[in-house]
Protein backbone atom coordinates (compact mmCIF):
# COMPACT_ATOMS: atom_id res chain seq x y z
CA UNK A 1 0.00 0.00 0.00
CA UNK A 2 1.66 3.17 -0.86
CA UNK A 3 2.00 5.40 2.21
CA UNK A 4 1.79 9.21 2.62
CA UNK A 5 4.89 12.06 3.86
CA UNK A 6 3.69 15.33 5.34
CA UNK A 7 6.57 18.10 5.19
CA UNK A 8 5.59 20.49 7.43
CA UNK A 9 8.27 23.43 8.01
CA UNK A 10 8.24 25.91 10.87
CA UNK A 11 9.24 28.83 13.17
CA UNK A 12 11.71 26.81 15.33
CA UNK A 13 12.16 23.26 12.43
CA UNK A 14 11.00 21.03 10.11
CA UNK A 15 9.26 17.98 10.90
CA UNK A 16 7.54 14.86 8.70
CA UNK A 17 4.30 13.12 9.21
CA UNK A 18 4.48 9.91 7.97
CA UNK A 19 1.27 7.34 7.55
CA UNK A 20 0.06 4.61 5.36
CA UNK A 21 -2.44 5.16 2.80
CA UNK A 22 -5.33 4.78 4.80
CA UNK A 23 -4.07 7.71 6.55
CA UNK A 24 -4.98 6.79 10.40
CA UNK A 25 -1.79 6.59 12.44
CA UNK A 26 0.98 8.75 12.10
CA UNK A 27 4.66 8.86 12.80
CA UNK A 28 5.84 12.60 14.07
CA UNK A 29 9.42 12.92 12.93
CA UNK A 30 11.25 16.06 13.63
CA UNK A 31 12.65 18.36 14.74
CA UNK A 32 15.19 18.72 11.88
CA UNK A 33 17.41 22.50 12.31
CA UNK A 34 16.02 22.94 15.34
CA UNK A 35 16.09 26.75 15.83
CA UNK A 36 15.68 27.65 12.31
CA UNK A 37 12.39 29.10 10.51
CA UNK A 38 11.81 26.69 7.76
CA UNK A 39 9.83 28.48 5.25
CA UNK A 40 9.01 25.65 2.74
CA UNK A 41 10.20 22.10 3.00
CA UNK A 42 9.19 20.19 -0.54
CA UNK A 43 9.62 17.44 -2.60
CA UNK A 44 10.73 16.57 -6.08
CA UNK A 45 7.53 15.45 -8.15
CA UNK A 46 10.04 13.30 -9.97
CA UNK A 47 11.74 11.93 -7.07
CA UNK A 48 10.00 11.42 -3.68
CA UNK A 49 13.01 11.29 -1.70
CA UNK A 50 14.66 14.32 -3.17
CA UNK A 51 13.61 17.01 -0.17
CA UNK A 52 14.69 20.43 -0.30
CA UNK A 53 14.19 22.88 2.60
CA UNK A 54 14.78 27.00 3.24
CA UNK A 55 16.33 27.09 6.18
CA UNK A 56 16.56 30.80 7.51
CA UNK A 57 17.19 32.78 10.61
CA UNK A 58 18.00 36.26 11.83
CA UNK A 59 21.17 35.58 13.31
CA UNK A 60 22.84 33.31 10.35
CA UNK A 61 20.82 34.14 7.89
CA UNK A 62 19.81 32.01 4.13
CA UNK A 63 20.78 28.30 4.00
CA UNK A 64 19.30 25.71 1.97
CA UNK A 65 19.64 21.66 2.70
CA UNK A 66 19.08 18.76 0.46
CA UNK A 67 18.47 15.53 1.43
CA UNK A 68 18.77 12.47 -1.29
CA UNK A 69 16.76 9.80 1.18
CA UNK A 70 13.89 11.11 2.20
CA UNK A 71 14.78 13.29 5.08
CA UNK A 72 17.22 10.83 7.23
CA UNK A 73 20.18 12.56 5.90
CA UNK A 74 20.69 16.15 5.06
CA UNK A 75 22.78 18.34 2.97
CA UNK A 76 24.09 21.97 2.72
CA UNK A 77 23.83 23.19 -0.48
CA UNK A 78 24.33 26.56 -2.30
CA UNK A 79 23.39 30.10 -0.78
CA UNK A 80 24.65 32.82 -2.72
CA UNK A 81 21.36 34.06 -4.04
CA UNK A 82 22.79 37.43 -5.73
CA UNK A 83 21.28 39.93 -7.63
CA UNK A 84 22.77 40.12 -10.86
CA UNK A 85 23.18 43.38 -12.52
CA UNK A 86 22.27 46.16 -11.30
CA UNK A 87 20.51 46.18 -8.15
CA UNK A 88 17.71 48.88 -8.65
CA UNK A 89 14.81 50.12 -6.17
CA UNK A 90 11.58 49.62 -5.23
CA UNK A 91 9.13 51.69 -3.00
CA UNK A 92 9.50 51.16 0.78
CA UNK A 93 6.77 51.64 3.36
CA UNK A 94 7.04 55.25 3.17
CA UNK A 95 6.97 55.53 -0.28
CA UNK A 96 10.76 55.97 -0.73
CA UNK A 97 13.22 54.63 -2.96
CA UNK A 98 15.21 51.25 -1.63
CA UNK A 99 17.33 49.49 -3.20
CA UNK A 100 16.34 45.24 -3.32
CA UNK A 101 17.96 43.47 -0.19
CA UNK A 102 18.47 39.68 -0.45
CA UNK A 103 16.85 38.32 3.29
CA UNK A 104 15.16 34.97 2.66
CA UNK A 105 13.76 32.26 0.47
CA UNK A 106 10.18 31.98 0.75
CA UNK A 107 9.49 29.19 -1.81
CA UNK A 108 10.86 26.34 -3.56
CA UNK A 109 9.25 24.62 -6.64
CA UNK A 110 10.77 21.62 -7.72
CA UNK A 111 10.32 20.79 -11.39
CA UNK A 112 8.13 18.28 -12.48
CA UNK A 113 10.36 15.75 -14.03
CA UNK A 114 14.06 16.94 -13.15
CA UNK A 115 14.84 16.31 -9.66
CA UNK A 116 17.73 19.11 -9.67
CA UNK A 117 16.06 21.87 -11.41
CA UNK A 118 14.06 23.87 -8.70
CA UNK A 119 13.04 27.34 -8.63
CA UNK A 120 13.24 29.39 -5.61
CA UNK A 121 11.00 32.63 -4.31
CA UNK A 122 13.07 35.20 -2.63
CA UNK A 123 12.31 38.57 -0.17
CA UNK A 124 12.97 41.00 -1.61
CA UNK A 125 11.07 39.60 -4.94
CA UNK A 126 13.37 37.91 -7.27
CA UNK A 127 13.60 34.38 -9.11
CA UNK A 128 16.11 31.78 -8.41
CA UNK A 129 16.55 28.66 -10.40
CA UNK A 130 19.49 25.78 -9.94
CA UNK A 131 20.16 23.03 -12.46
CA UNK A 132 22.41 21.31 -10.19
CA UNK A 133 20.15 20.10 -6.89
CA UNK A 134 20.71 23.44 -5.61
CA UNK A 135 24.57 23.86 -5.32
CA UNK A 136 24.29 26.85 -7.77
CA UNK A 137 21.46 29.53 -8.10
CA UNK A 138 21.10 31.38 -10.98
CA UNK A 139 18.50 34.47 -11.27
CA UNK A 140 16.07 34.79 -13.61
CA UNK A 141 16.74 38.34 -13.70
CA UNK A 142 13.57 39.52 -16.03
CA UNK A 143 11.27 39.45 -13.20
CA UNK A 144 12.72 41.89 -10.68
CA UNK A 145 14.00 44.60 -13.48
CA UNK A 146 10.38 44.53 -15.21
CA UNK A 147 9.63 48.09 -16.03
CA UNK A 148 6.91 47.97 -12.95
CA UNK A 149 9.88 47.08 -10.72
CA UNK A 150 10.38 50.40 -9.16
CA UNK A 151 6.60 51.18 -7.89
CA UNK A 152 6.48 47.40 -5.92
CA UNK A 153 5.81 47.72 -2.42
CA UNK A 154 6.36 45.26 0.05
CA UNK A 155 3.22 44.39 2.39
CA UNK A 156 3.28 43.75 5.75
CA UNK A 157 4.89 40.14 5.10
CA UNK A 158 7.87 41.82 3.49
CA UNK A 159 8.54 42.02 -0.89
CA UNK A 160 8.01 38.28 -1.00
CA UNK A 161 8.12 35.82 -3.81
CA UNK A 162 5.77 33.24 -2.33
CA UNK A 163 3.92 31.26 -5.09
CA UNK A 164 5.68 29.78 -8.31
CA UNK A 165 3.45 27.27 -10.41
CA UNK A 166 5.30 25.70 -13.11
CA UNK A 167 2.42 24.76 -15.99
CA UNK A 168 2.26 21.64 -16.48
CA UNK A 169 1.54 21.38 -20.00
CA UNK A 170 3.87 24.56 -21.34
CA UNK A 171 7.27 23.98 -20.54
CA UNK A 172 7.93 27.05 -20.74
CA UNK A 173 4.89 29.16 -19.00
CA UNK A 174 5.65 29.71 -15.49
CA UNK A 175 3.34 32.08 -12.80
CA UNK A 176 4.73 33.77 -9.94
CA UNK A 177 3.10 35.97 -7.24
CA UNK A 178 4.84 38.74 -5.09
CA UNK A 179 2.83 40.63 -2.09
CA UNK A 180 2.40 43.31 -2.79
CA UNK A 181 3.53 43.29 -6.47
CA UNK A 182 0.44 41.05 -7.86
CA UNK A 183 0.83 38.20 -10.50
CA UNK A 184 3.11 37.95 -13.37
CA UNK A 185 3.30 35.10 -15.87
CA UNK A 186 6.17 34.61 -17.92
CA UNK A 187 5.71 32.14 -21.39
CA UNK A 188 9.22 31.96 -22.36
CA UNK A 189 10.85 29.97 -18.59
CA UNK A 190 11.14 33.36 -17.37
CA UNK A 191 13.09 35.58 -20.07
CA UNK A 192 10.23 37.86 -20.08
CA UNK A 193 7.49 38.85 -17.70
CA UNK A 194 3.80 39.78 -18.12
CA UNK A 195 1.43 41.47 -14.98
CA UNK A 196 -1.95 39.34 -14.86
CA UNK A 197 -4.03 41.08 -12.54
CA UNK A 198 -6.80 42.43 -14.42
CA UNK A 199 -10.11 41.88 -12.98
CA UNK A 200 -8.47 41.87 -9.29
CA UNK A 201 -9.86 45.06 -7.12
CA UNK A 202 -7.99 46.20 -4.04
CA UNK A 203 -9.00 48.86 -2.01
CA UNK A 204 -5.72 49.12 -0.33
CA UNK A 205 -4.78 50.97 -3.87
CA UNK A 206 -5.91 53.94 -5.04
CA UNK A 207 -5.88 53.10 -8.98
CA UNK A 208 -8.21 49.75 -9.51
CA UNK A 209 -6.76 49.33 -13.40
CA UNK A 210 -3.13 49.30 -11.68
CA UNK A 211 -1.21 46.81 -13.49
CA UNK A 212 0.52 46.15 -10.18
CA UNK A 213 0.03 46.79 -6.29
CA UNK A 214 -2.38 44.12 -5.30
CA UNK A 215 -1.37 41.79 -2.54
CA UNK A 216 -1.87 38.22 -4.21
CA UNK A 217 -1.73 35.98 -0.54
CA UNK A 218 -1.73 32.60 -3.36
CA UNK A 219 -2.46 30.87 -6.63
CA UNK A 220 -3.30 27.39 -7.37
CA UNK A 221 -3.60 25.32 -10.39
CA UNK A 222 -5.21 21.96 -11.12
CA UNK A 223 -3.24 20.05 -13.88
CA UNK A 224 -5.26 19.20 -15.51
CA UNK A 225 -6.90 22.51 -16.52
CA UNK A 226 -3.58 24.61 -16.44
CA UNK A 227 -5.28 27.65 -18.09
CA UNK A 228 -7.74 28.00 -14.81
CA UNK A 229 -6.11 29.56 -11.79
CA UNK A 230 -7.98 30.46 -8.32
CA UNK A 231 -6.20 32.95 -5.62
CA UNK A 232 -6.62 34.04 -2.33
CA UNK A 233 -5.89 37.92 -2.19
CA UNK A 234 -5.76 40.00 0.28
CA UNK A 235 -9.72 40.10 0.39
CA UNK A 236 -11.15 38.57 -2.23
CA UNK A 237 -10.86 34.79 -4.09
CA UNK A 238 -10.80 34.98 -7.48
CA UNK A 239 -10.41 32.92 -10.81
CA UNK A 240 -9.35 33.34 -14.40
CA UNK A 241 -10.16 30.75 -16.91
CA UNK A 242 -8.02 32.05 -19.18
CA UNK A 243 -4.08 31.33 -17.88
CA UNK A 244 -4.62 35.13 -15.69
CA UNK A 245 -5.49 37.32 -18.34
CA UNK A 246 -8.86 37.82 -16.57
CA UNK A 247 -9.92 37.42 -13.11
CA UNK A 248 -13.49 37.31 -11.75
CA UNK A 249 -14.48 37.18 -7.92
CA UNK A 250 -15.69 33.96 -6.66
CA UNK A 251 -15.94 34.89 -2.98
CA UNK A 252 -19.51 34.31 -3.10
CA UNK A 253 -20.88 32.97 0.65
CA UNK A 254 -17.83 32.75 2.30
CA UNK A 255 -18.08 34.84 6.14
CA UNK A 256 -14.59 36.24 5.21
CA UNK A 257 -13.05 36.55 2.04
CA UNK A 258 -10.12 37.38 3.71
CA UNK A 259 -7.43 34.45 3.84
CA UNK A 260 -3.89 33.23 2.80
CA UNK A 261 -3.78 29.09 1.55
CA UNK A 262 -6.16 28.30 -1.40
CA UNK A 263 -5.98 24.48 -2.68
CA UNK A 264 -7.70 22.54 -5.50
CA UNK A 265 -8.36 18.75 -5.19
CA UNK A 266 -6.58 16.25 -6.76
CA UNK A 267 -9.13 15.07 -8.81
CA UNK A 268 -11.99 17.46 -8.75
CA UNK A 269 -10.68 20.54 -10.97
CA UNK A 270 -13.65 22.60 -9.49
CA UNK A 271 -12.87 21.58 -5.68
CA UNK A 272 -11.73 24.20 -4.02
CA UNK A 273 -10.44 25.00 -0.37
CA UNK A 274 -9.95 28.22 1.40
CA UNK A 275 -9.91 29.07 5.27
CA UNK A 276 -11.54 32.08 5.60
CA UNK A 277 -9.63 34.81 8.58
CA UNK A 278 -11.74 37.78 9.81
CA UNK A 279 -9.97 40.49 8.64
CA UNK A 280 -6.29 42.15 8.09
CA UNK A 281 -5.67 43.28 11.04
CA UNK A 282 -7.62 39.98 13.05
CA UNK A 283 -5.99 36.88 11.79
CA UNK A 284 -8.08 34.61 13.25
CA UNK A 285 -11.21 32.15 12.16
CA UNK A 286 -14.41 34.34 11.94
CA UNK A 287 -16.42 33.41 15.49
CA UNK A 288 -13.57 31.94 16.82
CA UNK A 289 -14.47 28.62 14.55
CA UNK A 290 -11.88 26.98 12.44
CA UNK A 291 -13.65 26.56 9.41
CA UNK A 292 -11.97 25.14 6.18
CA UNK A 293 -14.55 26.34 2.89
CA UNK A 294 -14.90 24.27 0.30
CA UNK A 295 -16.48 25.02 -2.90
CA UNK A 296 -17.32 21.84 -5.62
CA UNK A 297 -18.19 24.67 -8.40
CA UNK A 298 -15.23 26.42 -8.36
CA UNK A 299 -16.01 29.02 -6.28
CA UNK A 300 -19.07 31.46 -5.67
CA UNK A 301 -20.76 28.45 -3.51
CA UNK A 302 -19.42 27.22 -0.36
CA UNK A 303 -20.07 25.16 2.63
CA UNK A 304 -18.29 24.93 5.81
CA UNK A 305 -16.29 21.99 6.65
CA UNK A 306 -16.45 21.77 10.50
CA UNK A 307 -16.27 18.10 11.62
CA UNK A 308 -13.07 17.68 13.92
CA UNK A 309 -12.01 20.94 13.86
CA UNK A 310 -12.01 23.28 16.91
CA UNK A 311 -15.48 25.25 16.61
CA UNK A 312 -14.97 27.56 19.41
CA UNK A 313 -12.15 29.89 21.03
CA UNK A 314 -10.09 29.42 18.01
CA UNK A 315 -7.73 32.02 17.25
CA UNK A 316 -4.98 30.70 14.56
CA UNK A 317 -4.11 31.43 11.74
CA UNK A 318 -2.90 29.48 8.49
CA UNK A 319 -0.43 30.50 6.37
CA UNK A 320 -0.32 31.13 2.89
CA UNK A 321 2.41 27.56 2.25
CA UNK A 322 0.56 26.06 4.95
CA UNK A 323 -2.34 24.33 2.95
CA UNK A 324 -1.77 20.96 0.86
CA UNK A 325 -3.74 17.83 -0.52
CA UNK A 326 -2.33 14.43 -1.61
CA UNK A 327 -3.01 12.50 -4.82
CA UNK A 328 -4.74 9.59 -3.16
CA UNK A 329 -8.42 8.51 -3.96
CA UNK A 330 -10.13 9.97 -1.42
CA UNK A 331 -7.85 13.27 -1.34
CA UNK A 332 -6.25 13.63 1.83
CA UNK A 333 -6.40 17.71 2.08
CA UNK A 334 -4.13 18.82 5.09
CA UNK A 335 -3.19 22.21 6.71
CA UNK A 336 -1.15 23.61 9.38
CA UNK A 337 -1.91 26.41 11.77
CA UNK A 338 0.56 29.45 13.23
CA UNK A 339 -0.72 27.65 16.72
CA UNK A 340 1.42 24.15 15.94
CA UNK A 341 -1.22 22.16 14.73
CA UNK A 342 -1.77 20.19 11.85
CA UNK A 343 -5.15 18.67 10.43
CA UNK A 344 -5.82 16.62 7.75
CA UNK A 345 -8.58 15.09 6.07
CA UNK A 346 -8.44 11.48 4.60
CA UNK A 347 -11.78 12.62 2.71
CA UNK A 348 -11.64 15.18 0.72
CA UNK A 349 -12.71 17.68 3.52
CA UNK A 350 -15.75 16.08 5.40
CA UNK A 351 -13.91 15.19 8.38
CA UNK A 352 -10.67 16.27 9.84
CA UNK A 353 -8.37 15.30 12.85
CA UNK A 354 -4.95 16.30 14.31
CA UNK A 355 -1.88 14.54 13.22
CA UNK A 356 0.08 16.66 15.49
CA UNK A 357 -1.18 19.54 17.91
CA UNK A 358 1.78 21.04 19.32
CA UNK A 359 4.48 22.00 17.17
CA UNK A 360 6.24 25.66 16.89
CA UNK A 361 3.67 27.98 14.28
CA UNK A 362 3.34 26.11 10.78
CA UNK A 363 4.84 28.28 7.83
CA UNK A 364 4.46 25.33 4.96
CA UNK A 365 2.93 22.42 4.31
CA UNK A 366 3.68 19.74 1.22
CA UNK A 367 2.25 16.52 1.07
CA UNK A 368 3.77 13.79 -0.90
CA UNK A 369 2.35 9.98 -2.00
CA UNK A 370 4.90 7.12 -1.97
CA UNK A 371 5.60 4.30 -3.48
CA UNK B 1 46.59 27.28 15.87
CA UNK B 2 43.73 29.32 16.59
CA UNK B 3 40.87 28.21 18.32
CA UNK B 4 37.67 29.59 17.38
CA UNK B 5 34.32 28.79 19.19
CA UNK B 6 30.98 28.25 17.44
CA UNK B 7 27.62 28.97 18.25
CA UNK B 8 25.89 25.98 18.82
CA UNK B 9 23.61 26.26 14.99
CA UNK B 10 26.84 26.79 13.43
CA UNK B 11 28.57 23.60 14.95
CA UNK B 12 25.36 21.96 14.01
CA UNK B 13 26.24 22.72 10.38
CA UNK B 14 29.98 22.62 10.23
CA UNK B 15 29.53 18.85 11.73
CA UNK B 16 31.78 19.83 15.01
CA UNK B 17 31.04 19.23 18.41
CA UNK B 18 33.93 21.56 20.02
CA UNK B 19 36.42 24.45 19.09
CA UNK B 20 37.61 24.39 15.79
CA UNK B 21 41.27 24.90 15.73
CA UNK B 22 43.03 26.55 12.61
CA UNK B 23 46.20 27.28 11.19
CA UNK B 24 46.04 30.48 10.25
CA UNK B 25 49.28 32.18 8.67
CA UNK B 26 48.85 35.65 7.21
CA UNK B 27 50.24 36.59 3.45
CA UNK B 28 53.75 37.31 3.40
CA UNK B 29 53.89 36.60 7.14
CA UNK B 30 51.58 39.70 8.16
CA UNK B 31 48.86 39.39 11.15
CA UNK B 32 46.41 37.65 11.79
CA UNK B 33 43.54 38.90 11.85
CA UNK B 34 39.71 38.66 11.86
CA UNK B 35 38.95 38.73 7.95
CA UNK B 36 41.99 35.39 8.10
CA UNK B 37 40.67 33.81 11.05
CA UNK B 38 37.09 33.60 8.72
CA UNK B 39 37.99 32.91 5.43
CA UNK B 40 40.19 30.18 6.83
CA UNK B 41 37.35 28.76 8.81
CA UNK B 42 34.86 29.42 5.31
CA UNK B 43 37.47 27.58 3.03
CA UNK B 44 37.34 24.50 6.26
CA UNK B 45 33.93 24.62 6.28
CA UNK B 46 32.01 26.07 3.29
CA UNK B 47 28.79 25.19 4.88
CA UNK B 48 29.07 28.16 6.95
CA UNK B 49 29.48 30.89 3.85
CA UNK B 50 26.83 33.57 4.11
CA UNK B 51 25.89 32.49 7.95
CA UNK B 52 29.11 34.81 9.71
CA UNK B 53 29.30 37.60 7.14
CA UNK B 54 27.55 38.61 3.87
CA UNK B 55 28.69 36.71 1.02
CA UNK B 56 29.69 39.67 -1.17
CA UNK B 57 30.38 42.33 0.87
CA UNK B 58 31.82 40.49 3.51
CA UNK B 59 30.19 42.30 6.55
CA UNK B 60 29.33 40.80 9.67
CA UNK B 61 25.78 39.62 9.80
CA UNK B 62 24.01 41.96 12.06
CA UNK B 63 23.02 40.12 15.08
CA UNK B 64 26.72 37.90 15.11
CA UNK B 65 29.47 39.23 17.30
CA UNK B 66 33.16 38.48 17.91
CA UNK B 67 34.72 38.31 21.33
CA UNK B 68 38.07 37.36 22.41
CA UNK B 69 39.88 38.18 25.91
CA UNK B 70 36.87 39.50 27.51
CA UNK B 71 36.70 41.94 24.72
CA UNK B 72 33.91 42.52 21.93
CA UNK B 73 35.85 42.75 18.93
CA UNK B 74 32.83 42.70 16.74
CA UNK B 75 33.24 46.70 15.34
CA UNK B 76 36.97 46.28 15.12
CA UNK B 77 38.27 46.23 11.57
CA UNK B 78 37.99 42.91 9.75
CA UNK B 79 42.21 43.81 9.04
CA UNK B 80 42.79 44.70 12.33
CA UNK B 81 45.36 42.39 14.09
CA UNK B 82 43.81 39.42 16.47
CA UNK B 83 45.03 40.12 20.37
CA UNK B 84 48.56 37.85 20.88
CA UNK B 85 47.02 35.81 22.62
CA UNK B 86 44.36 34.73 20.24
CA UNK B 87 47.31 34.50 17.40
CA UNK B 88 49.43 32.12 20.33
CA UNK B 89 46.43 29.79 20.69
CA UNK B 90 46.12 30.66 24.47
CA UNK B 91 42.26 32.36 24.31
CA UNK B 92 39.42 31.30 22.15
CA UNK B 93 38.68 33.88 19.05
CA UNK B 94 34.45 33.38 19.95
CA UNK B 95 31.61 33.66 17.34
CA UNK B 96 28.17 33.88 18.87
CA UNK B 97 24.70 35.32 17.62
CA UNK B 98 23.81 38.28 19.57
CA UNK B 99 21.05 38.71 22.38
CA UNK B 100 18.52 39.33 19.70
CA UNK B 101 14.93 37.45 21.03
CA UNK B 102 13.69 34.41 18.99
Amino acid sequence: MSGVRVLVGTRKGAFTLTSDGRRGDWTVEGPHFGGWEIYHLTGSPADPNRLYASQSGGWFGQLIQRSDDGGRNWTTVGNDFAYTGEVGEHLWYDGTPRPWEFKRIWHLEPSRDDPDTVYAGAEDAALYVTTDGGQKWTELTALRTHPTGPSWQPGAGGMCLHTIILDPVNKDRIYVAISAAGAFRSDDAGASWLPINKGLRSGEIPDQDSEVGHCVHHITQHPSRPDTLFMQKHWDVLRSDDAGANWREVSGNLPSDFGFPIAVHAHEPETIYVVPIKSDSEHYPPEGKLRVYRSRTGGDDWEPLTKGLPQSDCYVNVYRDAMAVDTLDPCGIYFGTTGGQVYHSADGGDSWAPIVRDLPAVLSVEAQVLP
Amino acid sequence: MIRVVLPAHLKNLAHVTGPVTLEVTGPHAGPVTQRLVLDTLEARYPMLLGTIRDRHSGKRRAFVRFYACEEDLSNESPDAPLPERVVAGEEPFIILGAMAGG
